[in-house]
């Protein structure tokens, strides 16, 4: 089975990465509302994988980030 | 004392912090590999700065999944003191053994440069030898040491004295500009309720001798050995 991990930081949180993205876009002549950089990790497990526990576990640290599994 | 310094793969102050305690404290000290499962025998565990595991997730999130790492809380729990520097406090807040986290610095950028800290608390084995309001100076280098707790838990910690060191100028004024990466509150070490767990982003063991310049980092490895 595969799946896919979105990792973000979370709401509220300053996300400088997204900011300096976010610069430089806006530099470039866009005009960026917001950018938020974070991280996908792709797994393939087994079937019946506890992948919230998984991902809430060791993934991601709960108190900084947030998550969407696809 | 006994001491033991944890080694994971791509700790990189480990022998710095070895060489401290062995040549300038004369404490016995022992390497603790990754793969460490039990501590015994050991008054104090030094989880030192680098890269464990490059960093990769978060930093310090590999290595606080490791069997040394558990080892580390069952340690901590029977109360023998442990002391994280830089990615070690990184380490620490993933393990819940203090907390908050450690994100990236506000500006970005990488920081490599002498600090002033103020000495809010030294009621703690890490700190006794130190002053309370005592202006030191540290280096830091790092680039993921913005300190991050939610405000209620800030207000308990800080009722506690959890709040150790916080970022400040020369005069002991804790001022934006003094803040190197956007900590909360200046925040630059914390404790745990107990007091034996001590996470901060300085390292002491850089600031040790004359020849280097500095020597206010000796004074938080003597706290330790005067206990």
């Amino acid at each position: 089975m595969k799946v896919r991990v979105l990792i973000m930081p979370k709401r509220g949180l300053l996300d400088p990465e997204g900011r300096a993205v976010k610069e430089m876009l806006t530099d470039n002549g866009f005009t960026v509302k917001d950018v938020k950089v974070g991280k996908v990790v792709e797994l393939e497990v087994e079937e019946g994988t506890d992948i919230k526990k998984l991902v809430e576990g060791f993934l991601i640290n709960p108190l900084v980030e947030e998550y969407i599994i696809e | 004392m006994k001491f033991g310094v944890c080694v994971f793969p791509g700790s990189n102050c480990d022998y710095d912090t070895y060489y401290v305690i062995r040549d300038l404290l004369n404490q016995e000290v022992v390497f603790l590999d990754h793969e460490t499962r039990r501590i015994d025998g050991l008054d104090c565990v030094v989880l030192p700065g680098g890269f464990s595991f490059g960093d990769y997730l978060r930093a310090g999130a590999l290595a606080s999944r490791t069997p040394l790492a558990h080892a580390v809380v069952d340690f901590a729990h029977r109360g023998g003191l442990v002391l994280g520097i830089c990615n070690g406090f990184q380490i620490l807040t993933e393990l819940h053994l203090l907390p908050g986290a450690l994100l990236k610095n506000a500006h970005l950028r990488f920081v490599c440069k002498d600090v002033y800290l103020r000495v809010e608390n030294n009621s703690i084995p890490f700190t006794r030898s130190y002053e309370k309001g005592e202006v030191i100076r540290l280096p830091i280098a790092h680039g993921e040491g913005r300190y991050y707790v939610p405000e209620d838990e800030l207000r308990r910690m800080e009722e506690n004295g959890q709040i150790i060191l916080r970022y400040c100028d020369a005069d002991g004024n804790v001022t934006e500009e003094a803040n190197p990466n956007g900590s909360v509150g200046n925040i630059a070490g914390v404790c745990n309720r107990e007091g034996n767990v001590f996470g901060l982003m300085p390292h002491p063991e850089r600031a040790c001798e004359d020849l280097l310049g500095y020597h206010d980092g000796i004074i938080l490895w003597h706290s330790i050995v005067n206990v």
